[in-house]
């Protein structure tokens, strides 16, 4: 039932923005609300800009350990590689807020799936425990060339779970399967780096290095791309983002952050890896890293709602300041919901998979769960306050 | 459904704004219209993207939201083979034709037949049969292939039982108004047979993956209402006779009305899910508990562990079933255009809605109250319907004859190409594009396609603009 609230919330906030035109009020505190929404609008604009700018500088750095790792595969390059993939996560996990707003990072033709899509059939890209055949690594029959053509082009082919590019394949090609032999989860993947050194043994060396430093390349400009939609002074989706009816850019990025929180953080990174109790179903299963993607993810609905990034580096008028011009009760909620996520999220049992299979730490996930619920529902409830009327009907 | 780009009822949020900006000065123009814009009431979603048939009905209880990820996780990942690391998601095979639900079901769409020969999973498999019937009324399994020709397997130690190849005949015609067209029929044969020729009898159907919205609504019409269209006799002289097929209930161990299926072979949402985990991924489940390994099939039967178990558990298929009947029906685009409007008026005029039926009004669902009561749009009664020599796979499935079909559903049509890539209909994938698939209508359905033929290019044109608005 509190799902039909919140669409119809949704859906007449749509139709308040389309009439808004001929409601020329000239009543003072629409004037101020509307400045209060023009003055969120821009200052989130320049957290996306921002927040995706250190992504792509870590991606840079990651794209360097992986060409050092490949160009001489050592313990230590590789363990190098490992940091800096780890380090770009972090950046990344913040810019997930920016998801579901229909905005460049996941519109029609947004990169989001060749970045971060998850889960992946590890099988589909290279060998496995299984199979040590499998993969497009060792298929030069059907794919004679590693090439980022080829391997954007196959990705999502034959099922949803064929990922061939992006953040986890990478994850995969340097971790290898997280298999915890005997129960024991203290250990991520283990993949050697042999596999990446000719004479080794391994078979399909090159193609494999080849496969990891195409794989990194594409990361670097997919994020690249997102820094220049979101680069002020430009003609770019941000000109028209900040240009656009107040109300339309407003729900969108509201809408990003509630989706977050309650479809893909609530319901597929957790729930579901709750309730199938299946490492399968962790975000970065291969690196045991899948409790920073939960915790920055929260931190990054965290950084849209006070508009700030994390360091403090930046920040600017915030969803938190014009709910709080109109109802400071509901504000304060919101934000002791997304504290309390963050919190949640950073007292979370390590590593993820491990957490899966105590009912204990099942139990905190679960709470995590309703409280992010909980903030995706009041933070569209908090669409009302700024002007929408609440109607039961679908919009017309 | 896809995890980069999750939808939930909450995506309505910006859709609709774009929708009602649209709509904004929509008054008079046509009314009439608007109460079939919406095809599936408050189950429909606003999404004419990539994503569009991947969200939730709105409104599901809280714990329902989040058992339909659950359910979209069995539903789009891979199943691997048992003993791998993942515990979830094992058992898959021996045989198979898809590791995965979206492998067929792509983006919860429709499948397509090969771009080439030896493409694995693009959509479609063929079922096969000898002549006559089982106890249950189904049809008889071919003796050493079974059902269905499973082309993929596990490992080297079981063979995969073939390869299929298809090749097309062509047809051609023309307008009455001189306008020549030119279709394909598909012709499936069968390579690399890893135990021997097939029985000379046997009976094949080419079926391809269809799409998955609003299936529970179906499942939700009340039988009385569809059975009302049930004209056997043809005794209102319209030349359209639809009947029900009565296939094997497993669950409630009986003859029930046959709803889903290209032939109406299915009762209901629950035994098609646990069909296709069976039939096409090699997933046994309480509904189904043997693995399908035909007698010769020796090394398939020796790894199909029927023992441990069902590999889906009851809880988790409950979920899948819940995630297939509860996914959102896209609403229209462009319903207001003259030429749409124009469009479903000759639609209903050429007597289409006699067997795509426009309206009904759900029941009460037995296990997911969201999906009661609501007023819906299929274009479907769920009825046989004799099509005609053409369209024949001449291969019986339950009281369907080689000539009916089942009316599909149209609700979603005209998203395919931009869900799926591509624009193929019918049972076997063999019209191009939806003029193709009128063109193919025969049987019962002569005379409407023989009033679409006469009509002049443009209103032709109309038709398809109406049902590419669905």
């Amino acid at each position: 039932m509190k799902r039909y609230i919140t669409l119809a919330v949704a859906a007449t906030l749509a139709f308040t923005a389309c009439n808004k035109d001929d409601d020329s009020s000239n009543n003072g505190q629409t004037t101020s609300l509307n400045n209060h929404k023009r003055e969120t609008i821009e200052a989130y604009a320049g957290l996306v800009y921002v927040s995706y700018q250190e992504a792509y500088d870590k991606a840079v750095e990651m794209e360097s350990a992986i060409d050092a790792f490949v160009s001489n595969p050592t313990s230590s390059t590789q363990q190098s590689a490992k940091d800096a993939w780890l380090a770009a996560r972090e950046p990344y996990g913040l810019t997930e807020a920016f998801r579901f707003g229909d905005g460049p990072i996941d519109d029609e033709n947004g990169p989001e799936g060749l970045l971060n899509a998850w889960p992946l059939d590890e099988g589909y890209i290279d060998y496995t425990e299984m199979d040590l055949t499998s993969g497009i690594i060792n298929d030069p029959t059907n794919y004679p060339t590693i090439s980022e053509d080829l391997l954007e082009s196959l990705n999502e082919e034959g099922g949803e779970e064929n990922v061939s590019v992006g953040f986890h394949a990478i994850e995969f090609l340097l971790w290898g399967q997280d298999l915890n032999p005997g129960g024991d989860y203290s250990n991520a993947g283990q993949r050697s780096y042999n596999d990446y050194v000719s004479g080794s043994g391994a078979t399909n060396v090159d193609r494999r290095k080849a496969y990891l430093a195409a794989c990194a390349s594409l990361v670097v400009e997919h994020l690249n791309d997102m820094v220049n939609e979101w680069a002020p002074n430009a003609n770019n989706y941000r000109a028209d983002f900040v240009a656009d009816d107040l109300d339309v850019s407003l729900a969108k990025i509201m809408k990003g952050i509630s989706i977050l929180s309650k479809g893909e953080l609530a319901g597929e990174r957790i729930y579901v890896a709750v309730d199938n109790q299946d490492q399968e179903d962790e975000h970065s299963c291969f690196s045991d890293n899948t409790h920073r993607d939960i915790i920055t993810n929260a931190q990054g609905i965290r950084n849209v709602f006070f508009c700030q990034n994390t360091d403090l580096s930046y920040s600017g008028y915030s969803l938190f300041n014009m709910i709080a011009g109109e109802d400071a009760d509901l504000a304060q909620e919101i934000s002791d919901l997304v504290e309390g996520s963050v919190d949640m999220a950073e007292n979370m049992h390590i590593p993820f998979d491990e957490a899966l299979t105590q009912a204990a730490s099942r139990d905190q996930l679960l709470e995590l769960v309703a409280n992010l619920q909980q903030q995706g529902d009041k933070l569209v409830e908090a669409g009302a306050e700024v002007g929408i009327t609440i109607s039961a009907d679908l919009p017309d | 459904m896809k995890k980069r780009a999750v939808l939930l009822a909450l995506t309505a949020f910006v859709i609709a704004t774009v929708a009602g900006c649209q709509k904004d000065d929509d008054n008079n123009s046509s009314s009439g219209e608007k109460e079939f814009e919406l095809l599936a009431g408050t189950f429909s979603v606003y999404d004419e993207s990539p994503n569009a048939f991947g969200h939730a009905g709105d409104h599901l209880s809280s714990q329902n939201e989040l058992d339909f990820f659950v359910g979209n996780s069995f539903f789009n990942q891979n199943w691997v083979m048992f003993g791998a690391s993942t515990t979830a998601r094992d058992g898959l095979g021996p045989t198979f034709n898809a590791r995965s639900c979206s492998g067929c079901h792509f983006k919860d769409g429709r499948g397509r037949l090969p771009d080439y020969f030896g493409e694995t999973t693009s959509g479609f498999l063929v079922r096969l049969s000898v002549p006559g019937e089982g106890d249950d009324g189904s049809p008889l399994p071919e003796p050493t292939y079974g059902g269905q020709f499973q082309n993929q397997s596990i490992q080297d130690s079981v063979p995969y039982e073939g390869s299929v190849r298809i090749s097309f005949e062509t047809v051609t015609g023309q307008y009455p108004d001189g306008t020549a067209y030119s279709l394909r029929k598909p012709v499936c044969s069968f390579e690399d047979l890893a135990f021997g020729p097939m029985d000379p009898n046997t009976l094949t159907s080419i079926r391809v993956a269809n799409q998955m919205i609003g299936m529970g609504l179906l499942d939700a019409i009340p039988e009385a209402d569809l059975l009302a269209y049930v004209d056997e006799t043809d005794a209102d002289g319209d030349g359209v006779s639809g009947r029900p097929n009565y296939v094997w209930n497993i669950a409630e161990n009986t003859q029930t009305l046959g709803r889903f299926g290209w032939k109406a072979n299915m009762p209901d949402v629950l035994q098609q899910v646990a069909g296709a985990f069976h039939g096409d991924i090699g997933i046994t489940s309480y509904l189904f508990p043997s693995n399908n390994c035909p007698d010769p099939q020796n090394s398939c039967q020796g790894a199909a562990l029927d023992s441990l178990g069902p590999e889906i558990d009851d809880d988790d298929l409950q979920k899948v079933v819940l995630y297939s009947s509860t996914l959102a029906v896209p609403v229209r685009r462009n319903y207001k255009d003259d030429d749409v409007v124009a469009g479903r008026k000759l639609f209903k005029k050429a007597g289409c809605i006699s067997c795509h039926v426009e309206t009904f009004t759900t029941g009460t669902h037995p296990t997911i109250p969201e999906l009661s009561n609501i007023e819906i749009h299929p274009y479907t009664d769920l009825l046989l319907h004799d099509m005609g020599e053409g369209l024949s796979d001449n291969r019986p499935d339950y009281l369907a004859t080689g000539l009916e079909w089942r009316t599909p559903p149209l609700w979603g049509v005209g998203l395919i190409e931009v869900v799926n890539g591509h624009s193929t209909f019918l049972h076997d994938g063999r019209a191009r594009n939806l003029e193709e698939a009128i063109l193919w209508h025969g049987g019962e359905a002569q005379n409407a396609k023989d009033y679409f033929m006469q009509l002049n290019a443009t209103k032709r044109s109309q038709i398809i603009a109406f049902l590419n608005s669905l």
